[in-house]
């Protein structure tokens, strides 16, 4: 479904990204973790040209995402995207941004995208606040509403940009669950984590980065259970994150 | 005080010789401030969506074209466009139309700025996340980013628009009838009542401001509050 093929990225002289390649299945749920600045965001971010990258190359479902005849808004509206701060747009209703790009991108009727829309917040569990505004909702219901929009469009595949990093502690559940329940259904998804026990419960794979190298991309019960089979550097990390 | 002086003119103060001649006096000045608003308006959209989406070479081009139109005195422009083009292109340019592209260039350069700065104010992931959805980058625009920016550009339009209003005034220069115009004919004729006139005046100016303030502001807030 997705493959990244030696893939480089530098902003400006600095080295971002070095020649990373991995691939992921159709229904396989890749977890990406590594130490803040580590190029992890970035990399998610290549995977529906949000970012570009100078050399390598990233196919989606078998259409390459850099090449200039791609139609990129055309791929996008097929690779779903959580962001780490919601970007709900806050000037429309939950409604009407679940419906936005239903009808602005895929010509789907108003009718049709409302009931669509309506069906997933209450997979979500928010049929309740439909006509609210973003602001009007707390991190975590912001976040399961993001989830939903992106559903709406009924993506191939989903990608996770630190999904649960601004949320208070008490909101991180109620977004975990509804990540695990897609993983469950046989979604695809690559997502930029440090929740550990997400990636321990549904993960295939997990990929650690470090300074824009991917160092371990190995099944998650070598990932976790043998891990004196691990890099030092990923020795550290987990033991700074599994601590407490 | 004798206030006889302004209600003997004050036909002539609000609507200058009309209907026996030109229209002048305070119907002008509002004829030029609303037609150099819509064109500056329009234009400062235009400008300020062009430095947001342009990068490199077209938008330091634009900046440089932009900061031209800002540095110069407005009286000067009228000058120039009044006087050289006819010279250097052979077209007689009216004076009430001299005044309104004056005005609507240095109007639009500053609005391009406020536009510019409204929708830079955003955060980024607002774009990716649009993006993110399939939206065309104009779609992005006309969705997303603008129905967010606006509101927040509400405040520097108004400000333009004021300071626009009160530069209508020099339109007297190049012998345009408007407000100050007519104000300084009927000064210069009755000779001992200055101040009352010109308190007058400043009267009107004040009055046509504030209203366009209130309502300004009222547009303002009721579309803030259906966001």
């Amino acid at each position: 479904m997705i493959e990244i093929d030696q893939v480089s990225k530098w902003y400006g002289s600095t080295q971002v990204l070095a020649e990373c390649s991995t691939r992921v299945a159709k229904g396989e749920v890749v977890v990406i973790c590594g130490p803040s600045g580590s190029g992890k965001s970035t990399l998610i971010k290549l995977v529906n040209g949000l970012e570009s990258f100078q050399s390598g190359r990233i196919t989606v479902d078998g259409v390459f995402v850099d090449a200039p005849e791609t139609d990129l808004p055309k791929l996008r509206s097929r690779v779903g995207m959580v962001f780490q701060n919601f970007e709900l747009f806050p000037h429309l209703s939950v409604r009407d941004n679940l419906t936005l790009a239903q009808i602005k991108v895929l010509g789907r009727s108003k009718k049709e995208a409302r009931e669509r829309g309506l069906s997933l917040l209450e997979r979500v569990g928010l049929q309740a606040y439909a006509k609210q505004y973003p602001s009007q909702l707390s991190g975590g219901q912001q976040q399961r509403v993001a989830i939903a929009r992106a559903l709406c469009m009924d993506p191939i595949c989903m990608l996770f940009d630190e999904p649960t990093s601004a949320l208070d502690p008490e909101m991180v559940n109620e977004v975990l669950d509804v990540m695990i329940e897609l993983a469950r259904e046989g979604m695809t998804m690559m997502c930029v984590t440090h929740e550990m026990g997400f990636a321990r419960e549904v993960a295939d794979r997990v990929i650690f980065i470090d300074q824009g190298v991917i160092v371990e991309d190995c099944h998650r019960d070598d990932f976790f259970g043998d891990v004196a089979a691990r890099s030092e550097r990923a020795q550290q990390f987990l033991s700074s994150i599994l601590s407490h | 005080m004798n206030l006889d002086v302004i209600t003997d003119h004050l036909d002539y103060f609000l609507v200058g010789a009309y209907p026996h001649g030109p229209l002048g006096g305070a119907a002008l000045t509002l004829i030029l401030s609303v037609l150099s608003a819509l064109v500056s308006g329009v234009l400062g959209f235009i400008l300020g969506i062009a430095l947001a989406v342009t990068r490199g070479f077209a938008q330091t081009s634009l900046l440089l074209v932009l900061s031209f139109f800002r540095a110069i005195p407005v009286i000067m422009l009228i000058f120039w466009t009044y006087f050289m083009l006819p010279i250097v292109f052979g077209i007689n340019v009216p004076g009430i139309a001299t005044v309104v592209i004056a005005l609507s260039l240095i109007g639009g350069a500053y609005l391009a700025h406020s536009v510019y700065a409204g929708i830079r104010s955003l955060r980024q992931g607002q774009w990716q996340a649009a993006a993110a959805l399939g939206l065309r980058p104009w779609q992005v625009l006309r969705y997303v980013i603008l129905p967010q920016a606006l509101p927040i550009m509400t405040p520097s339009f108004i400000n333009q628009w004021v300071a626009l209003i009160k530069d209508t005034s020099l339109a007297y220069v190049i012998g345009v009838g408007e407000l100050s115009f007519v104000a300084t004919q009927v000064s210069n004729r009755e000779m001992v009542y200055p101040t009352e006139i010109f308190l007058f005046v400043a009267l009107l100016y004040y009055a046509i401001c504030s209203t366009l303030e209130f309502f300004a502001n009222r547009v303002a807030r009721r579309y803030q509050q259906a966001t």
